[in-house]
């Protein structure tokens, strides 16, 4: 053995140093953050599938936790005991670990990760998001076209559009048949509503979404979409019924319609687009659009 | 006329902005710089004979390490930048970078990071540790494996080529997302680019784990059963096993892109028949095993930290083996996690989830492994075993962030944004790259005769820890608050600016522990005769590469060792050392061959780049003719007699001890920081007031 080695004595002061000096960081970034009021998006739901998402983080991030804190703890603390320079301790080089610790290394994250399938499967199911929510309201139908780099909302039945702004009732379940129209994958996303989903051309996936409280959320592309990407953001105002209906009115009153050319005018990339309001639109709209590219994505289309 | 010889390029390509203009002359610089010292020195010979055309396995590992560190350096500017534009581009402030360039830079750093730093240390390390550590005096087949590492070498010219022509880069995030980068949307040379300069060292890096497997299976010690091999080279092993299996694909998925660029196919476009969700599932093929194919050497070299630093054997070797393996399998079968918000069915999305909970099976059988082997050891606390607790940390919560983004619901508000970002920079920086260092510190002796200076090493990586937490803990929190990733600019009214500028000072202070470790080296180099390593075995070491001197022979073992038990050069220690027996080698003769081949590998890339066939056509000729001619070559190897032999082991011996120490190598201790920087200063002072340029 050469002499450099046997540097033991100065353990504790780089263990301490080092290790306690990630904690700290830790617990002072996330105090910080915690006391300064910020919006946690993600775990502050303001909608019915948010809420039960963030339940579902919580709880994988408690049965985790359940596991990787002891194992941090028990490896910090053998870390530290069979020092070098603790010649108390005992050392046994050829230690014969017997088939009960094989069996025991693999049964019990064997143990946590079957705990964790057990949440998953069924919240994957309940949480598929084509999965209609039940509720004594009758559901409200929105079609969102993603293009570059704006949203384009359409209420087939209320017969208005709009661009990056979207109105829903609460309480009322809503279907977002999502699409894009000349545009790369786009990501549907508002935080606080509930999770995302992809928006592509040629397809439509549903999404459906339930606000609980009046509030406006911000909404986005969470997936790049180009040289728009950061500008590509809309606003969701969940209001009450009586409210969202004479918006509705209001956007029946507007001047302008969401025209064949007014439609190629917005197919052109832009960016920071303004809220705008359609009066009316081409009910078969949303169809002809996806027409463009039928043919190419019949095996692509859902059931 | 003009279009034929010269494609798409003409003068608009040339460097004209502050980005580009800055790049070229930056790396011309460099070379001219390196050049001036190589002509005023007289080493070109040098380096071209002992360097370059080295088919030695650990010269190639060593090259690995340095141009990797290189690249280190260029992508963690690349990082600053990014975090300088999202520090400061808040509310009306739209920083110094437009979108675009912005969208460049972050696939340049994915890119770079991923395949031409992590990748080039993971070879470094392979190339270098595991024929020592099989006890073979070679790999089985030299030339494949230069071959591979010049292919590399295309692939960073190429994917810094941007500089000199064009002046763009993909903006397409480091997987060039389909449509994204497709023609209709990306049409400039930027994603042809990204294109070549992954075709050319995937390939590379193909050719390099065929021939590591080969060797590791067919090239081990007399004795030596897989069941007796040291674990970094069972991670090894699985690891190229895995690139093995999924590099191909990403070859065949590149071709495709390439083809709907450039021949105007439609495989993944949105129109035409194609579909971007077959990109989708194919890239993701590879690129989920990629994480592996680096993570797996980095958990075989903190066993072999963890064992050698605690003085123990590995606890369950075989539970450690079947881990590495059973990550290999499962890595294989998760791919679709990194998409379920595409639209797949709940069954789907939930197969996908359940395989990527078991994979972290095998992981925490690993981390019980190591526990128990520290547990009744004795543990020395140097650098590696200080990497090594800093990764458990990282390691852990980074895989605690992972295992929730593997619950679909939980996923499909946690993709895309920050969260994610923070999760995999866990595992990459936290789990690859402190593997790395620690192997580095671990391995330095090996690499150059000299232990790394331990206290420097200590400052590195507490700058590397803090500034990870300082980096990536508001990182995971504004993914909680919504951040979506890859934002150039975000309202005020977010208040996440004081998050992204804590993420800014952190990137700065990692890149003040990147400092220090090339401080590290050099304070080493400055006092290497007090931390040489005269015994060939600085830490009490357990495997074969500890049985030869530092740095070993060319033939790496004189006598090639008889295996008995695993731990061999530990079993061997106790039992009494070998007596030297002289014998015959035979030995790879050098080859340029492969250097050709990269060459004109990477002219091919350039011509398909900017569409000029006829350059594209006549290098792939090149090339083909190139290896052909190669594998006519029938000499190939020469003899070392034993008489030869033994008069260079004797002459090696000799000159060890003749070695003086130098003017820095009489202190008692290693050189802190204050002595490094005063050491520095003096050298420069003495530059300048004595005019030593006239005498270079």
């Amino acid at each position: 053995m050469s002499k450099h080695v046997g540097k033991g004595h100065i353990f504790l002061h780089r263990l301490k140093f080092g290790i306690s000096a990630f904690i700290v960081l830790e617990l002072i970034i996330f105090v910080v953050v915690l006391l300064s009021g910020k919006n946690f998006a993600v775990l502050n739901p303001k909608g019915f599938i948010a809420s039960a998402q963030s339940n579902v983080i919580l709880l994988s991030a408690a049965i985790l936790f359940t596991i990787a804190i002891p194992t941090l703890v028990i490896l910090y603390f053998v870390a530290w005991k069979y020092r070098e320079t603790n010649t108390h301790a005992e050392y046994d080089p050829q230690e014969n670990h017997g088939k009960m610790f094989d069996f025991g290394i693999w049964a019990i994250p064997s143990f946590f990760m079957l705990l964790m399938a057990f949440v998953m499967i069924p919240a994957t199911h309940r949480l598929d998001p084509r999965q209609q929510i039940s509720s004594y309201n009758k559901p409200l139908t929105i079609q969102v076209i993603a293009m570059r780099w704006k949203w384009v909302f359409l209420y087939p039945d209320q017969n208005i559009a709009t661009v990056n702004f979207v109105q829903i009732p609460t309480d009322t379940p809503v279907e977002f048949e999502l699409s894009a129209d000349e545009s790369p994958m786009s990501s549907f996303w508002i935080p606080n509503l509930g999770g995302q989903l992809y928006a592509m051309t040629g397809h439509v996936n549903t999404l459906h979404l339930l606000a609980d409280k009046p509030g406006d959320y911000a909404g986005s592309t969470a997936e790049l979409t180009g040289a728009g990407f950061s500008g590509m953001k809309f606003v969701a105002r969940a209001s009450s019924q009586d409210n969202f209906d004479s918006w509705v009115n209001e956007a029946k009153n507007s001047p302008s319609a969401l025209t064949s050319e007014e439609y190629a005018h917005l197919l052109k990339p832009s960016e920071h687009n303004a809220a705008t309001l359609y009066a009316k639109t081409d009910p078969e709209l949303f169809s002809t659009m996806l027409a463009k590219y039928a043919g190419s994505h019949d095996h692509g289309m859902h059931e | 006329m003009k279009e034929f010889f010269l494609g798409r390029l003409n003068m608009h390509a040339l460097p004209h902005e502050w980005f580009s203009v800055g790049g070229t002359a930056g790396f011309m610089g460099l070379f001219i710089l390196a050049a001036i010292i190589l002509t005023r020195t007289k080493r070109w010979k040098w380096l071209w004979n002992d360097w370059l055309t080295s088919v030695d396995p650990k010269k190639i590992g060593i090259m690995y390490f340095i141009v990797g560190a290189f690249m280190l350096v260029r992508g963690g500017v690349d990082a600053i930048m990014i975090w300088l534009q999202q520090a400061l581009s808040s509310g009306s402030s739209h920083g110094y970078l437009t979108a675009d360039h912005f969208q460049q830079i972050f696939t340049a750093h994915g890119n770079i990071m991923v395949f031409f730093v992590a990748m080039a240390f993971i070879f470094g390390l392979i190339n270098y540790i595991v024929p020592l550590q099989i006890g073979a005096r070679d790999l089985a087949s030299p030339f494949m494996n230069t071959l591979g590492f010049w292919l590399y070498i295309g692939g960073v010219v190429m994917v810094n080529m941007f500089f000199a022509f064009g002046g763009e880069y993909a903006a397409t995030g480091w997987l060039a997302a389909s449509p994204l980068s497709s023609i209709q949307f990306s049409p400039g040379v930027g994603v042809d680019y990204w294109i070549w300069s992954l075709q050319i060292s995937g390939i590379g890096t193909t050719l390099g784990a065929i021939n590591f497997i080969m060797t590791i299976l067919k090239m081990r010690a007399p004795g030596m059963s897989l069941w007796k091999m040291p674990l970094f080279t069972w991670g090894s092993l699985c690891s190229m096993i895995m690139a093995v299996i999924v590099f191909p694909l990403l070859t065949a998925t590149l071709f495709l892109m390439f083809f709907d660029r450039s021949f105007g196919t439609h495989f993944f476009t949105t129109t035409g028949g194609g579909d971007p969700m077959m990109y989708t599932n194919l890239i993701w093929m590879w690129g989920h095993p990629e994480v592996y194919i680096l993570m797996l050497p980095a958990f075989g070299v903190f066993s072999e930290v963890v064992t050698t630093f605690s003085r123990k054997s590995i606890a369950s070797y075989t539970s450690n083996v079947l881990g590495m393996i059973g990550v290999t399998l499962f890595a294989l079968s998760v791919w679709l996690h990194h998409f379920f918000t595409m639209g797949a069915s709940a069954d789907v999305n939930a197969f996908f989830g359940v395989m990527t909970l078991f994979i972290a099976i095998p992981t925490s059988v690993l981390v019980f492994t190591w526990i128990a082997t520290m547990r009744k050891g004795r543990i020395r606390y140097d650098t590696p075993m200080l990497w090594f607790l800093g990764f458990i940390a990282t390691f852990t919560i980074g895989g605690i962030a992972g295992l929730i983004l593997a619950v679909p619901p939980a996923d499909f508000q946690l993709h895309n944004s920050l969260f994610l970002v923070a999760h995999f920079h866990s595992m990459v920086i936290g789990g690859v790259l402190f593997g790395i260092f620690a192997g580095l510190n671990f391995w330095f002796p090996k690499f150059t005769g000299f232990r790394l200076n331990d206290k420097i090493g200590r400052y590195s990586f507490y700058c590397w820890i803090t500034g990870f937490c300082l980096s990536f803990i508001p990182m995971y929190i504004l993914g909680l608050m919504g951040a979506t990733r890859r934002l150039d600019h975000y309202d005020g009214a977010t208040g996440w600016q004081p998050l992204y500028i804590s993420m800014f000072i952190g990137g700065l202070v990692i890149a003040t522990g990147v400092a220090l470790q090339f401080a590290q080296i050099l304070a080493s180099y400055l006092q290497k005769y007090r931390l040489r390593d005269e015994t060939g075995d600085p830490w009490d070491g357990r495997t074969l590469e500890w049985a030869v001197a530092s740095r070993p022979p060319y033939y790496n073992f004189t006598v090639i060792p008889e295996v008995t038990t695993r731990d061999a050069f530990m079993a061997m220690k106790s039992a009494g050392t070998v007596k030297t027996v002289y014998e015959d080698i035979i030995i790879p003769k050098n080859t340029a061959a492969g250097i050709y081949i990269a060459i004109f590998a990477f002219f091919a890339g350039f011509g398909f780049v900017w569409h000029i066939m006829w350059l594209a056509f006549v290098s792939i000729i090149g090339a083909i003719v190139v290896f052909i001619i190669r594998g006519f070559h029938d000499d190939s190897e020469y003899t070392l007699t034993a008489a030869e032999v033994e008069k260079l082991e004797k002459a090696r011996i000799a000159k060890a001890k003749l070695a003086v120490p130098g003017k820095y190598d009489h202190t008692d201790e290693d050189m802190g920081l204050q002595q490094l920087i005063g050491i520095s200063y003096t050298f420069l002072i003495d530059i300048v007031k004595n005019k030593r340029w006239r005498t270079w």
